[in-house]
């Protein structure tokens, strides 16, 4: 693989879901509809955005959890097509999930819901080295031998979370889609895992799409951070650039809407706060996503949908307004 | 002039079949007109029970046992149902976490938001309609008119929350008590409601006590904090004196793991071990089985409250030997 072939490229994404509207009647809703990004070997490229704009879906797309609508999805800059491509590829990448209080079976102890994904893919010979494998995996997450004929539902939130990791850890994956992984955690444990997060990338090389509504934390662990809406992409650049030059209207009002732990700069900082709501992706507006929430729109942006295009180097903005209004 | 209310020495506890749950283990603050008072703590720590407390509207087991809750100088504790009521309705109104819960999905928004103001004032149904229409446009819900007539299912999160809001306004409470009112919503919308309830506490002169565990929205929202761990009070103060001069263990220790500008690029300091379980609760100070610093008394004894200075108190052995040391 060659120095600037990204490990991971999606092309033009869709996942449109199907849902009844009434007697004989559905409609199409369109969860992720053309996202297009890569990601480097060893980076982590943080996802965010409000509820329901897709997040999740695309994570589950790419691992082909679910089948994509439409969209290309390229693994060390080899196309996955075929079911033996999706097999392959799902013994380098995996996920964990958003909530662990219902992402674990809490009546499965926890040996067995580290050693599945082994059984699944038979990556043992013995009895023995099954158990071994499933002991060390639990050593890099700080979780000691006692805890693995325990059962999940007697751990807490940050435990859990750990095993949740160990299990994905389990078929020595080179890509993780983390979903919100310590979204449900109290403040004081986010910070372990975060750091576990991060030194078990630097142990393994590992390559994190890094899911999460607090902005702190994804600024934090985030190489390039990707802001999603309604479905759409509308910005992606390098962690810092974004912080301090957000493009996109959306993403300044995002951006400066987190509240900052600080007094002295809650006190002065001027936040942008959006009228309305977001609309329903069930009907999601013509052109722009954003443009009813927009404090510049203009006709343009109900008429057609911005190009999603490089403003400066690795820097991906999709409005019509960018180089007006900035 | 009486303080607006005046908690000392609350006691709230839960008689589960395991054990006494102390979950609120003897705190006392004070809160004046007009001010943000801002509770911060780790779950489980007592703070939404702090809250069900003073408006007492405990569930379960749960119970007052010992303290004394004033407001405007009126003992609240032991003053039956019929005062509470009273209180409820007409002076400190309370809001969820989840608006979704607190609504009833089978009447329509207009329904609910006049039953709340018939029932705790004395307008008549027309009266209470208008009222109704008033209070949601003074939570920029557009179109209120025609929002009255739609269910709950028909609004957006953020709107429900609004709703929940002109509910609690309608009586005109001297308190606003809002329980992690923004956690379940999206940072634009919360921004939306922090705004909204900023405006309207500077407007209607009414004091809030804000419980959430995001210190941005403490830091943005409160003029004094209150940072609770294992149900006791380890540290209360100004805003400013609470982040940039921390004198518990516990608030500098949460403080560090949070991401902030101070610590981009390196490593977050966690706090170590587990949360606390109050049914084994450790000797002396709830806090040294996980703090970096304990000493052979933490181990021992619990402090006591010391005033740092004028604006800041905190129950840590540190500035005890602090202080001792400077002598
Ligand atoms: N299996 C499904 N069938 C139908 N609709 C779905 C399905 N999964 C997701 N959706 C819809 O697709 C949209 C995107 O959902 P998704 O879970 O990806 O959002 P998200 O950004 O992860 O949100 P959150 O921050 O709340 O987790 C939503 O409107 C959701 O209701
Ligand atoms: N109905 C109940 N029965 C038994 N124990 C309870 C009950 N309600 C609360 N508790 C206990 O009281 C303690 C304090 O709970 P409380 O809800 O006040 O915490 P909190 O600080 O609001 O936490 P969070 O941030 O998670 O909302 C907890 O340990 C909890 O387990
Ligand atoms: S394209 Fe138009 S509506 Fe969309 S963000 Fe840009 S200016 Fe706003
Ligand atoms: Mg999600
Ligand atoms: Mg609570």
């Amino acid at each position: 693989m060659s120095e600037n072939t990204p490990l991971l490229e999606v092309k033009d994404l869709k996942q449109y879901f199907t849902i009844n509207t009434g007697l004989l009647q559905s409609k199409q809703l369109k969860a992720v509809d053309g996202v297009s990004f890569s990601i480097n070997k060893g980076e982590t490229l943080g996802l965010v955005g409000e509820s329901g704009c897709g997040k999740t879906t695309v994570g589950r797309s790419l691992l082909n959890l679910y089948k994509p609508t439409s969209g290309q999805i390229f693994y060390e800059g080899k196309e996955i097509k075929t079911r033996n491509d999706i097999k392959e590829f799902r013994k380098k990448a995996t996920m964990v999930f958003q909530d662990p209080y219902s992402s674990l079976n809490p009546r499965m102890t926890v040996s067995y819901i580290i050693g599945e994904p082994l059984d699944v893919h038979k990556l043992y010979k013995t009895k023995e080295e099954r158990e071994a494998r499933i002991l060390e995996l639990m050593g890099y997450v700080g979780l000691n031998s006692e805890h693995a004929s325990r059962y999940a539902h007697e751990f807490s939130g940050g435990q859990r979370q750990r095993i949740g990791i160990a299990r994905a850890l389990a078929v020595n994956p080179d890509f993780i889609v983390c979903d919100e992984p310590v979204s449900a955690l109290d403040v004081s444990i986010q910070a372990q895992v975060i750091n576990m997060f991060e030194e078990l990338q630097e142990k393994f090389g590992l390559t994190y799409l890094f899911i999460a509504h607090d902005l702190l934390v994804v600024r934090h662990i985030s190489d390039r951070i990707a802001i999603m809406y309604l479905g759409k992409m509308v910005e992606i650049a390098d962690a810092e650039e974004i912080y301090n030059h957000p493009l996109h209207p959306y993403s300044k009002s995002l951006l400066s809407a987190v509240p900052i732990p600080d007094p002295k700069i809650a006190r002065t900082n001027k936040r942008i706060v959006l009228s309305g709501d977001i609309p329903s992706p069930l009907n999601a507006p013509s052109g722009c996503p954003f443009r009813t929430r927009c404090a510049y729109a203009v006709e343009r942006c109900a008429e057609t949908m911005p190009e999603f295009k490089e403003v400066s180097t690795d820097h991906f903005v999709a409005c019509h307004r960018t180089s007006e209004i900035n | 002039m009486a303080r607006l209310l005046e908690v000392k020495d609350l006691k709230t506890s839960f008689f589960t079949d395991v054990g006494e749950v102390k979950a609120v283990n003897g705190i006392s603050f004070n809160l004046d007109r007009g001010k943000v008072l801002g509770i911060v703590g780790e779950s489980g720590s007592g703070k939404s029970v702090t809250a069900y407390s003073i408006m007492q509207i405990l569930t379960g087991t749960g119970k007052i046992v010992s303290g004394s809750i004033k407001y405007d100088g009126k003992e609240l504790v032991g003053a039956g149902e019929k005062v509470m009521k009273d209180i409820r309705g007409n002076n400190i109104s309370i809001i969820f976490q989840d608006p979704m819960t607190s609504l009833n999905p089978t009447y329509t928004i207009g329904h609910q938001l006049t039953e709340a103001i018939i029932l705790h004032t004395d307008r008549n149904k027309k009266q209470a309609w208008d009222r109704a229409v008033e209070m949601l446009r003074l939570v920029n819900v557009n179109e209120p008119e025609k929002r009255m007539k739609q269910y709950p299912y028909e609004f957006s999160g953020g709107m429900r929350q609004r709703v929940m809001i002109a509910m609690a306004l309608a009586c005109e409470p001297d308190i606003l008590i809002a329980d992690e009112p923004t956690t379940a919503l999206d940072v634009t919308i919360q921004a939306q409601i922090l705004e909204l309830m900023k405006s309207l506490q500077e407007e209607l002169g009414m004091a809030i006590i804000m419980i959430t565990h995001d210190l941005g929205v403490i830091a943005q929202m409160c003029d004094e904090v209150i940072v609770m761990y294992a149900g006791s009070i380890c540290e209360q103060g100004t805003a400013d004196e609470i982040f940039y001069n921390p004198k518990h263990e516990y608030t500098k220790g949460l403080l560090r793991s949070i991401p902030s500008q101070a610590n981009a690029g390196k490593k977050l300091e966690p706090i170590a071990g587990t949360p606390i379980d109050l049914l084994n609760m450790p000797k002396g100070c709830a806090f040294a089985p996980r703090c970096d610093v304990a000493m052979k008394i933490c181990l021992k004894e619990n402090a006591s409250r010391m005033q740092i200075n004028d604006d800041h108190q905190a129950a840590c052995w540190v500035n005890v030997r602090e202080a001792i040391s400077n002598e």
